[in-house]
């Protein structure tokens, strides 16, 4: 969480991306654990999502091609309640495997939010208006972290965003484990697993 | 101080005498349920986090009940199963319903009132968004992800942002014939929203609900995720008493909100007008009546899932269906193996509701969640093509039953038999007086 800027390509999408659309539940089988069944989740990111809503305002954009394990986008631009239906964190966990840093987006399902936040995935972060009318997949977008910015390159155009409030502690730490740690909530593991 | 029943639990598992809405608390578990699903990463994290040589926090206090990838030859799904064995074995859990045993029980959601798990004012969290099911008894559940699980399996603990409470006002002492609680509750979030209740409390009061049997109250707060929210309760009384007491020794404590608790809002229905609904492809939230979409073809329907496969659930389905031969492939899950039993036993005038069903050529799968959430391709009732479905399941999402180019209609037994019956979407009306 050190970086103060993230910067990459923006993938758009509507509202109500449910959990489903974002790692249909026939993949939940894969280790998460494993390295080499773990890039499945990246492979299927967003698999579930119907063509002509993936990657708008055009539409039929993967977030991952075929035969890849990894997005060319880092930064998903997605209208209000994404993330509701299923608790799984496997899907964040997708995100992040298939290389999305942050999500930018009204609002989100309070789980999908939850799990983002507290595996240390990706960001969620809230815009104050609906962006996915404006920004297209492809544009260059920067979130300047310390100012609570969206500057959309390609078009020219920034954005403010909510600050993290209450999760921010979370986020900074990279998650529940490492905050709690911090707190002195939960003892230091010294056999930190890889 | 004044304050909800949600208000309440949550201030007595922080060892507060009172919380506020939209306050951050940390606050002590009496029960934590994983699944297959979630459970294995959830114990990866615990050992990763918290050491291989861990210990749970409490035994007694964690439920393990694989119920979503059993009967299939998926092998990485087969290996989950394994690894909560194992993990069960090494941590000499209790609480573990294994596959393959006549400790099986099926769909956690039915299997934790069950087995007497759901008791009213304490704190449930399990790795599935489902677990708000178990408000119905006045406990404070809810679904979370794996990471926040294995904290709990390690610590007893887990922080929660205070919920504002939205109250749903039942006037009535009475359900219609023709209706059920999966249409009260497809009313209120098609008047919601998907996300009409994000971040909050739904609680569900007034003499209607008082009137309805735990089962229905199951149904109305299993869908309270379909409208966003954190969980949904209804307030315990002697109905409630009387099925928990059935199942638990373990004390507990009635929690009910204060008269002049404040609430985010109120809403008013009355019982004896709900009509039959229907929720349309591809949200929860989109709402018609039945009667609207009288006619519509369809290919195939589904009855089971922690929603709409309970025992009361299969009675309602068997009382239409009994007598008629099917136009449709129609697939019958138990959620749990107690309703399943029930099945065999349970009679309408003289047929139990396995005969009814089978009579009517209907499939009948065994316990589990089966093709309520798709799942590996071989998934008893999986939708792999183009079906049209109508289910009594919980969510119609783009490719949630299987293929992204099948489609589903979300209703009640009664509207989902009725239209088995007739291949399309029919009002059960026509069928009750």
């Amino acid at each position: 969480m050190s970086q103060d800027i993230l910067k990459g390509k923006a993938f758009v999408l509507g509202k109500n991306i449910d959990t489903d659309q974002i790692i249909p539940a026939q993949h939940l089988v894969y280790s998460l654990n494993d390295p080499e069944e773990r890039k499945f989740y990246g492979r299927y990111a967003l698999s579930g999502t119907p063509s002509e809503e993936s990657g708008l305002p055009q539409g039929n954009i993967p977030l991952v091609e075929d035969d890849a394990f990894e997005s060319e986008f880092k930064i998903i631009v997605g209208g209000p309640n994404f993330g509701c239906g299923s608790s799984r964190e496997h899907a964040p966990a997708a995100l992040q495997i298939a290389g999305i840093q942050a999500i930018v987006s009204p609002s989100y399902a309070r789980i999908f939010y939850r799990n983002s936040v507290d595996g240390g995935f990706v960001i969620p972060y809230e815009s104050l208006e609906d962006l996915s009318k404006e920004v297209h997949t492809n544009d260059e977008l920067e979130i300047h972290k310390n100012e609570n910015v969206l500057k959309n390159i390609t078009q020219n155009k920034t954005y403010k965003l909510k600050a993290l409030g209450s999760v921010e502690d979370i986020v900074e730490a990279g998650g529940i484990f490492e905050y709690a740690r911090k707190m002195g909530m939960v003892p230091k593991n010294e056999k930190v697993a890889s | 101080m004044s304050m909800t029943l949600t208000e309440k639990i949550l201030a007595k598992h922080s060892g507060r005498s009172m919380v506020d809405p939209g306050e951050t608390v940390w606050i002590d578990v009496d029960v934590l349920m994983t699944h297959d699903v979630c459970g294995p990463p959830t114990i990866s994290i615990f050992h990763k986090e918290f050491g291989e040589e861990a210990r749970v926090w409490d035994k007694d206090k964690l439920v393990i009940i694989p119920d979503h990838y059993i009967f299939t030859n998926d092998k990485y799904a087969n290996r989950n199963v394994d690894i909560l064995r194992a993990f069960a074995a090494e941590q000499t859990l209790p609480n573990y319903y294994d596959v393959g045993t006549d400790r099986y029980k099926g769909v956690c959601h039915v299997a934790l009132p069950e087995e007497g798990y759901t008791r009213p004012g304490e704190v449930l969290f399990g790795t599935d968004s489902h677990t708000c099911t178990a408000g119905a008894f006045g406990q404070f559940a809810t679904g979370i992800g794996n990471t926040d699980a294995a904290f709990i399996m390690g610590t007893g603990k887990l922080w929660v942002k205070v919920p504002e409470t939205m109250r749903f006002e039942f006037e009535g002492d009475h359900l219609p014939p023709y209706i059920m609680a999966k249409d009260i509750i497809l009313k209120v979030i098609g008047d919601i929203g998907v996300d009409g209740a994000t971040y909050r409390t739904m609680e569900f009061a007034g003499p209607g609900i008082k009137a309805l049997d735990i089962e229905s109250r199951m149904t109305l707060t299993n869908m309270v995720i379909e409208a966003g929210g954190k969980n949904g309760v209804v307030e315990p009384d002697a109905k409630t008493e009387e099925y928990v007491n059935q199942r638990t020794e373990v004390s507990y404590e009635l929690v009910h909100s204060d008269p002049d608790a404040s609430y985010h809002s109120v809403y008013h229905y009355n019982l004896e007008e709900m009509v039959p609904m229907v929720a349309k492809p591809h949200s929860p939230d989109n709402k018609a009546t039945a009667a609207e979409l009288e006619g519509t073809p369809l290919t195939r329907a589904y009855i089971g899932s922690c929603t709409g496969g309970k025992l009361s659930d299969f009675k309602a389905a068997a009382e239409i269906i009994q007598g008629h031969d099917l136009a449709i492939d129609t697939f019958i899950v138990p959620a749990t193996t107690e309703v399943a039993n029930g099945l065999s036993t349970e009679k309408i005038n003289g047929q139990t509701l396995k005969e009814i069903f089978e009579g009517a050529g209907c499939k009948i799968g065994r316990a589990s969640c089966a093709a309520c959430l798709g799942g590996p391709e071989d998934t008893f009732g999986r939708l792999n093509g183009k079906e049209v479905c109508i289910s009594t399941t919980n969510r119609n999402f783009p490719g949630r039953m299987g293929s992204k180019d099948s489609e589903v209609y979300l209703a009640s037994p009664y509207t989902v038999a009725a239209s088995a019956v007739t291949g399309k979407i029919t009002d059960p009306r026509q069928f009750i007086n």
